[in-house]
């Protein structure tokens, strides 16, 4: 099969490329029957690239390690649900996954609008099936999934430790759906521009769309690994300023600048040569994205440096940046805008200035994160820069942001009255300012930006809240609904403001949630014998005792061995909760040096961090225990099993085994050595998750799609019918 | 005023407020960056200055000190080490062999980790390439 | 190779030149639909400014937008709309307009 496999990506490759000759063949001389021969052609790849995907998902669940990816990658030890996800673990197959979901996506996009955006559509295939060949070339010639191993082993290596939980196995699909889609957009423009649509209603129309599911997708991608990376690893924080990381936020920053600037366009017909600059960039940005990951070009905890993919993802990239500023350069007359901005105190204003401050913040995330090769290029030494230059740029940035989207919401397009403007602000306004002054009585002064931050999110909030107030009493006014059906039916027939409001509000928790854990948290590392005590922002953390246990997988084979704690937390004399942090050993897959027993402490070892989590803060704790005192008995044991090697059988060494760490693991808990603790107890961590959830519900709301504008034909004057036709929307909606 | 210059105006505003930030984060960048070495590069290193140091945890060589551990860190393909003494919080990834990144200071024959400043890079599942920088 | 795996590789690719080379059958340049174009073009436009009207309304209702102001920016882009309508009406392909109702 895995010679299926490699045939069907050949033939992916090879109908990419008739598909990009078929689409701009039929584009240029105007045969239609070529443009849906290249439109097929993307159905087509998605079709072998699916069969090509099961097939190795296929190999991996039945653990055929033929597969050289899957011996390298998976176990019989794994259980199946990582086995499956096994499949993406690694360089190859993270690449199928990308080409398979860009295949997917796009198969969806063209089918949606095969009616609408004709001449646009054919370029933007051809695009798309320009990105499919790459990284199928990439599958055919570099990287395959399908390579055979050259002995078949009796057992795999088993996959990281590290990855085998769910957020982990989720993220990378959802980062790739995440940049595939915003390949979509990219290839529309490229089209777009082509044509001279860019300042076409459909194009923007669709295109605002693919942008908004895409923002969605990466922006879950880029939360759960940060929440992954919050309760999974053993140093307590969800952001590190880590190159991988910057080059999610990158596209996802410049992704939402578009979400806004867009609507300007829409509005207005302003900001064209920007949008689609935005756009193309934002593309670019989600290409780079996936290299930075693959190409070990930058220092990262995510460095699977194979650098065979650094050169042709160099070139790609380079190609994109030069035909797409050649683009724009070219179709520069066709980008003059038709409306510019008429005052500063209007809504157009302030999405503006939004784009400006993100668009200063990506710039920023990437400076930082490409300095170091920057340096290099102009000093010859690499120079790098750490988390607080980050911070020291995006912080105050982020509440300029925060700042901006409570204004929005209360300010009206095009114009809007200096004593209007009054009238809206002074509630949020007074909101705000109340709750800056309490809390900064309340010891929040000593942090001024995060005391900033709280007194903008509250801005938020509050205006958004007063929106919802007001709009609720105009639909009560208008229908006498109660409160309640009120509230949903303005959301559901006015979704993409409301759902906006909604996603702003949950920014807004988001960042408050991040300044608060950021300025106010305290930790502490400390080594505590059973019984001892620390205490930390007024919580008492004790060591009661000492936890081990041996874990098995469902076949009976050794999974690892856990050595643990239980840790009480009192405040003021009254109990909180139990924390139960552990430190899991996973055995070493070498066989050959060393010892029976001390492979178990020479493979993977993950930690089990000890979470409380609520709404006011949260409690983390995760221990590192002293094995050394254990380590004579390793080695003892290892001595007796080596000596002992050839004349037991398989079943009694296995035997002999089991109750040897049994022992081992016994001794732990019975004559514990110092354990050691972080400890951190840190303030509204919990707002981060929900605020995301809040982001994320809203997107939801403001995507659904709902009954277009009426396409109802009705005889009449035109100003009678743009009003019956607007009345008809009114009623219909309810 | 005429909406021309005032367009003109708002502009001028932009693009000098551009430029200001791009001036700041050059100069800043320059003096709060480190300089990324490699061991045998730490030869020339100088006291009291902050380097991110790259490279491999030398297999054998990991002891706990009262505080924290003390490694040596070598070339990706070499044997020169340096010795680092480093307190703070350790990943789960963290083992000898491994790839590491973490900020040091010289101080007399040793260098000093900063606190929580190391990095181990994920286990690399994917074969390396022999050209691949060191 | 397998036979097996052959026989596979071969169904698919008689699949996938079946499913590209079957538009290709029709012979002759199917005419553009330009008119069909610039329909799409015109509801996409129609339902954007319906919108805008929409959003001026509910920017009036929840005090963002002064009586006056909402006047005179209703009364142009009801202006804008019936335009759209107007080209809609020119365009063939638009349905002459079914005289029933909705």
């Amino acid at each position: 099969m895995a010679t299926v496999g490699r045939a069907l990506l050949i033939l992916a490759l090879a109908v990419a490329a008739y598909g990009i000759f078929a689409s701009i063949y039929g584009a240029r001389s105007g045969r239609t029957q070529w443009i849906v021969s290249g439109r097929r052609a993307v159905y087509a790849i998605a079709a072998l690239v699916t069969g090509a995907f099961a097939i190795l998902e296929v190999a991996f669940l039945r653990s055929d390690f033929t597969f050289a990816t899957v011996a390298a990658h998976s176990s019989t030890t794994t259980p199946a649900f990582y086995r499956a996800a096994a499949a993406w673990s690694s360089q190859e197959g993270s690449l199928l996954l990308w080409l398979w979901l860009l295949s997917l996506w796009a198969s969806l996009v063209l089918f949606l609008t095969r009616r609408t955006l004709r001449r646009v559509a054919p370029y933007a295939t051809a695009v798309l099936l320009g990105l499919a060949a790459f990284f199928a070339g990439l599958l055919v010639f570099l990287e395959t999934p399908f390579g055979l191993s050259p002995i078949v082993p009796l057992e795999g290596n088993g996959l990281n430790p590290l990855l085998r939980h769910p957020s982990m196995m989720i993220h990378p699909p959802m980062l790739y759906s995440g940049y595939t889609l915003f390949a979509i957009p990219f290839a529309f423009a490229i089209g777009a521009l082509i044509t001279r649509q860019v300042g076409a209603a459909d194009w923007i129309r669709s295109t605002r769309r693919f942008a908004l599911g895409a923002w969605f997708f990466l922006g879950i991608g880029i939360l759960l690994g940060a929440r992954w990376s919050y309760a999974e690893l053993g140093w307590g924080g969800y952001w590190a300023w880590d190159p991988v990381e910057n080059a999610s936020l990158l596209p996802w920053l410049t992704g939402t600048a578009f979400l806004h600037s867009i609507m300007l366009q829409e509005k207005r017909g302003m900001l064209r040569i920007w949008n689609v600059s935005l756009v193309l960039a934002t593309g670019i940005l989600a290409v780079l994205g996936t290299f930075l990951v693959r190409s070990g070009i930058l220092d990262s905890i995510h460095a699977f440096g194979a650098s065979t993919l650094g050169v042709p993802f160099v070139i790609l990239i380079g190609l994109l940046v030069a035909s797409s500023i050649g683009l724009v350069v070219w179709r520069r007359e066709a980008l003059r805008s038709e409306n510019k901005l008429d005052s500063p105190l209007s809504r157009e204003a302030v999405f503006l200035a939004n784009n400006l401050v993100l668009v200063a913040m990506a710039f920023v995330v990437f400076w930082g994160t490409f300095w170091p090769l920057i340096a290099e290029a102009f000093t010859g030494t690499r120079r790098a820069l750490g988390p607080p230059w980050f911070d020291r740029y995006t912080v105050p940035l982020a509440i300029v942001l925060v700042l901006l989207s409570g204004i929005g919401p209360v300010i009206a397009w095009r114009r809007a009255t200096a004593a209007n403007a009054r009238r809206n602000f002074v509630v949020p306004g007074l909101v705000a300012l109340g709750a800056g002054a309490l809390l900064a009585v309340s010891g929040a002064a000593d942090k001024p930006l995060a005391l900033a931050m709280f007194v903008c999110g509250a801005f938020v909030v509050a205006s958004v809240g007063q929106e919802f107030w007001r709009g609720v009493g105009v639909r009560r006014a208008m229908t006498g609904e109660g409160p309640l059906g009120a509230l949903v039916s303005l959301v559901a027939r006015n979704r993409r403001r409301y759902g906006g409001y909604l996603v702003h509000v949950g920014m807004a928790l988001l960042f408050v949630g991040v300044a608060a854990s950021t300025a106010f948290d305290a930790a502490r590392d400390i080594r505590m014998a059973p019984g001892q005590t620390t205490r930390v922002a007024g919580y008492d953390f004790t060591y009661v005792k000492p936890t081990s246990k041996i874990s098995t997988t469902t076949d009976g084979e050794l999974e690892k061995i856990s050595f643990g704690a239980i840790v009480d937390v009192h405040r003021d004399g009254r109990k909180i909760t139990t924390l139960r942090p552990e430190r899991g050993y996973f055995p070493s897959r070498d066989i050959e040096g060393l010892g029976a027993i001390g492979r178990f402490f020479e493979g993977e070892a993950t930690s089990e961090v000890g979470l409380k989590a609520g709404m006011r803060r949260d409690l983390w704790t995760a221990m590192t225990p002293d094995i050394r005192a254990l380590l004579p008995a390793i080695r003892q044991g290892d001595r007796v099993f080596e000596a002992a090697a050839g004349k037991l059988t398989p079943q009694t060494q296995a035997r002999a085994l089991g109750a040897a760490l049994t022992g081992l693991v016994n001794r732990y808990s019975a004559d514990p050595p110092p354990a050691t603790f972080r400890v951190i107890a840190s303030p509204l961590v919990s707002w981060i998750w929900l605020g995301a959830i809040v982001v994320f519900i809203g997107a939801l709301i403001a995507m659904w799609p709902g009954g277009d504008a009426a396409r109802r034909r009705v005889t009449a004057g035109y100003a009678a019918r743009v009003s019956k036709d607007l009345a008809r929307d009114d009623l219909a909606r309810v | 005023m005429q909406p021309a210059r005032k367009r003109k105006i708002r502009l001028v505003v932009a693009l000098s407020a551009a430029v200001l930030l791009a001036c700041a984060l050059v100069v800043t960048s320059l003096g709060a960056s480190r300089e990324v070495v490699t061991p045998s590069e730490l030869a020339t290193a100088q006291a009291g200055v902050a380097y991110q140091l790259t490279g491999k945890v030398q297999e054998g060589s990991l002891r706990s000190s009262g505080s924290g551990v003390d490694f040596l860190v070598r070339d990706r393909d070499g044997t020169k080490a340096v010795p680092v003494a480093y307190t703070g919080a350790i990943p789960d990834a963290f083992r000898e062999g491994r790839e590491v990144i973490i900020t040091v200071r010289k101080q007399a024959d040793t260098f000093v980790g900063e606190r929580d400043s190391l990095i181990t890079k994920c286990p690399s599942k994917f074969t390396e390439d022999a050209t691949q920088r060191s | 190779m397998e036979v097996g795996s052959l026989l596979i590789i071969l169904v698919v690719l008689c699949a996938v030149v079946a499913l590209l080379y079957g538009p290709l059958r029709a012979r002759g340049a199917a005419p553009r639909d330009e008119s069909a174009d610039r329909v799409a073009e015109l509801e996409a436009r129609k339902e954007a400014k319906y919108r805008e009207i929409r959003d001026a309304q509910m920017d009036m209702r929840t005090g963002k937008l002064s009586e006056q102001d909402f006047r005179i920016l209703d009364r142009q882009l009801r202006a804008e709309a019936m335009e759209i309508l107007r080209a809609l009406d020119e365009e063939p392909g638009h349905a002459v307009a079914d005289h029933r109702l909705g």
